[in-house]
């Protein structure tokens, strides 16, 4: 490659602090995560929620792509252990002066940060810039394929609520096809020994998704997907990915909206879940949104731990 | 006058059926004698005990860059890695800046070719005025200043009547029409082949059928027109299904296959490496299939590279920002080699018809491709036992976009000829024009 860079070759643990995907990742370092996340839940409702684990270490959050929760919540999560962080937008970065990706990366690669968290509208950026790079990279979400702390806050969730994720029913619904939450979820929930439904039209879920991983079962009808679920995760609509929209507008509630008569074909304690941000009347009714066993809001919360636990693994404090 | 005595050499002429050990004298660039045994006293002789010589190999299907492109490739730069890679004859594609749509520039070509080009460079106009897909080129013009065939590569011919009305013109020039056959409204946004491994990378998929719909359209107008239509680079088995149909009917159609399309499928794609990278993509086992049954079986007449170089920084992007294309000069003898006669799928005789007779009828015209008294002597010496390693830093084209970096090989080209003279070996190198 033409890219020439003063560090020296990639040490390989830097390689494994990052976070690129679910799907590349270890059984054990997966349960570490999770187990460090729950560690760092209770702190959330603290009075006082700082520790030192991060003190001196700097973290660059590095968004390509609008955000409002996820970026809110690294910084949050960087911040209450009490690292520096600074947050760039694409907009007014140098990449509007025409400046490489790989570039602007080794720019801010050169003021020696400990991390970099990024998101990216293009799927694999973080893994093509990984190669490059010196610094250990957190995928905050990657085009169409992976959002890896979406999924492990999604499990501390789901473990809120029951007591393993092996044998769980979970039911993910909506646009399959465009959506990272769905790749990373699966991902992460099939190698924990879930039963997976994924449900939406055909012309949201490739016949394809199947084979992404073990025990997933494809379905184009809601009131199929949702029976007998123990977890129904709905997702957002991507209106931004599409070159052509996949569905008519008008009749998406109609067919693949979660209303509150559905819930009454899931399992009694059945919880439900979004990653938000929620299209009330899109993909679910208000009352749906506002139902109690409705975690959309726990999830947040419990994005702030796992990002906590992420960032401690990138800065090799664990 | 000078001569030159291949001796001793396996001959491999599909024109004339020669397959024998043979000698080949040359006289002032031509082919003089094929014949056992021939004595010539005055003749620098160059024993080719062990070798395959055959007719200088032909690749239709490459992309020189210039004009206007000049970082990525030039046409020298080009010509010596068609030379590294067997090949005696390249046809180059329009898609250059400004695009090869007027005699103007066909004729700078040509002029720069023969200044600085190692080997022979055909090239080959746009069909449609900036390849926009509207107004005809000035087909007549550019071949009477030495265009060969016409095509809009990389820019598919999406407006069927004016698909149409270009068949028929060309065909009053007897100039075939190369598709590059791609519905762009089905392949929008994709990156690769819309199969497993782009729903796993999240990348967005080309179907198969985005190819096929176009052939079909393809092999239908050249059935009403009764114009010669080429396929470039097939690469579903739906597509070569419709092709051996037409071909059945009666209708002109060919086809050319690509090395990287017969050799790799898009889960061999690591990570979101760009070099893996073209369009049409990588696509199945079963699409390797179908493509060696047609080149086994004749549906298919040519085996062409699609020589594509890009900048490393080009390709050193975003997955989906970065351009689509290979390169492919260097390593077509081999991977043809490797693929296709080593397995016994077919003859060594069959190989060296894709990449001689076989381009040289697509294009139709060509006077290469054979060791017939006369002709041109361009000869590629092939060593079936070699064995090599391609190192795409050592690659002759000045990209070094391969997906084929460190690939062993065994058996590939050892020198190549040009009009009675050798401009490449494996020992030497490229040698230049001027020396």
């Amino acid at each position: 490659m033409a890219l020439s860079s003063f560090f020296s070759e990639r040490p390989s643990d830097l390689i494994r602090r990052s976070l690129l995907d679910i799907e590349n990742l270890a059984r054990e370092d997966l349960e570490w995560l999770l187990s460090r996340s729950q560690h760092h839940q209770p702190m959330q409702a603290e009075a006082v929620k700082k520790l030192n684990t991060l003190r001196g270490k700097t973290i660059v959050n590095l968004f390509f792509e609008s955000s409002t929760r996820t970026r809110a919540s690294f910084e949050i999560a960087a911040k209450r252990l009490d690292a520096d962080t600074i947050s760039i937008s694409a907009q007014g970065s140098s990449l509007s002066k025409g400046e490489t990706l790989v570039d602007t990366l080794n720019t801010l690669s050169a003021m020696r940060p400990d991390a970099i968290v990024m998101r990216h509208a293009a799927s694999g950026a973080p893994h093509f810039l990984s190669r490059f790079l010196p610094t250990p990279i957190v995928n905050a979400g990657d085009g169409r394929h992976e959002h890896p702390t979406q999924a492990l806050l999604d499990a501390i969730t789901i473990l809120d609520n029951k007591s393993s994720l092996d044998g769980l029913n979970v039911a993910i619904i909506g646009d399959i096809a465009h959506s990272r939450v769905a790749r990373s979820n699966v991902h992460l929930l099939s190698k924990f020994g879930a039963k997976l439904v994924l449900c939406g039209p055909a012309t949201m879920l490739s016949p394809n998704m199947a084979h992404l991983a073990e025990r997933i079962r494809l379905t184009h009808n809601i009131e199929d997907a949702v029976t007998g679920a123990d977890v129904i995760m709905m997702l957002r609509v991507q209106l931004e990915r599409q070159n052509m929209l996949p569905f008519p507008k008008n009749e998406y509630f109609q067919f693949y909206g979660l209303g509150i008569e559905h819930l009454k074909l899931a399992k009694s304690d059945a919880i439900v879940m979004h990653p938000g941000p929620i299209n009330r009347g899109r993909e679910l009714s208000s009352e749906v949104a506002d139902f109690p066993r409705s975690m959309i809001l726990n999830q947040v919360e419990n994005g702030v731990a796992v990002r906590m636990a992420v960032l401690e693994r990138a800065c090799g404090v664990s | 006058m000078t001569k030159l005595l291949i001796k001793n050499g396996h001959v491999v002429d599909p024109d004339s059926g020669q397959d024998d050990v043979l000698d080949v004298l040359i006289e002032d660039g031509r082919i003089a004698a094929l014949d056992r045994a021939i004595e010539a006293t005055d003749a620098e002789v160059k024993d080719a005990s062990g070798l395959i010589v055959a007719p200088g190999f032909i690749d239709i299907h490459v992309h020189l860059r210039e004009p206007g492109i000049e970082h990525a490739e030039t046409i020298e730069s080009g010509a010596r890695a068609a030379a590294a890679g067997g090949f005696t004859s390249v046809c180059c594609m329009p898609n250059t800046i400004p695009v090869n749509d007027s005699p103007t520039v066909t004729s700078f070509i040509v002029e720069r070719a023969r200044r600085k080009a190692i080997v022979n460079v055909f090239p080959i106009g746009a069909v449609t005025k900036g390849s926009q897909g509207e107004q005809l080129a000035e087909i007549g013009a550019m071949k009477k200043a030495g265009a060969v065939a016409v095509s809009d590569d990389g820019l598919p011919v999406m407006n069927s009547g004016v698909m149409r009305r270009a068949m028929q013109y060309a065909s009053s020039f007897d100039m075939t029409v190369i598709d590059h056959c791609e519905d762009l409204n089905l392949s929008l946004g994709g990156d690769i082949h819309e199969g497993h491994q782009a729903t796993r990378l999240g990348l967005g998929g080309i179907p198969s059928s985005a190819e096929d719909v176009m052939v079909a359209r393809n092999a239908i107008l050249s059935e009403s027109t009764g114009a010669r239509c080429h396929i470039a680079h097939i690469s579903t088995r739906n597509s070569i299904a419709i092709v051996r149909q037409a071909r059945q009917l009666g209708i002109p159609i060919t086809c050319e296959v690509s090395p990287h399309h017969f050799t790799l499928v898009d889960t061999d794609i690591p990570g979101y490496d760009s070099n893996y990278k073209m369009r049409p993509p990588l696509r199945t086992d079963q699409d390797i299939e179908a493509a060696i049954e047609g080149l086994a079986d004749g549906v298919i007449d040519a085996i062409a590279t699609d020589h594509a170089p890009h900048t490393g920084n080009m390709k050193a992007q975003e997955f989906e920002r970065c351009p689509f294309g290979v390169t492919g000069l260097e390593t077509s003898v081999g991977l043809s080699l490797e693929r296709l006669v080593v397995p016994g799928t077919i003859s060594l005789m069959r190989m060296v018809e894709l990449f001689t007779t076989g381009p040289a009828s697509v294009i139709g015209g060509l006077m290469q491709g054979t060791l017939r008294k006369g002709a041109e002597a361009d000869i590629t010496i092939l060593d079936l036992n070699r064995a090599w390693t391609f190192d795409v830093s050592e690659s002759k084209s000045k990209s070094k976009n391969s997906p084929f970096d460190r690939r062993e090989f065994k058996g590939g080209p050892v020198e190549t000829i040009v009009h009675g003279r050798t401009v490449w070996s494996a020992e030497k190198g490229c040698i230049n024009l001027t020396e």
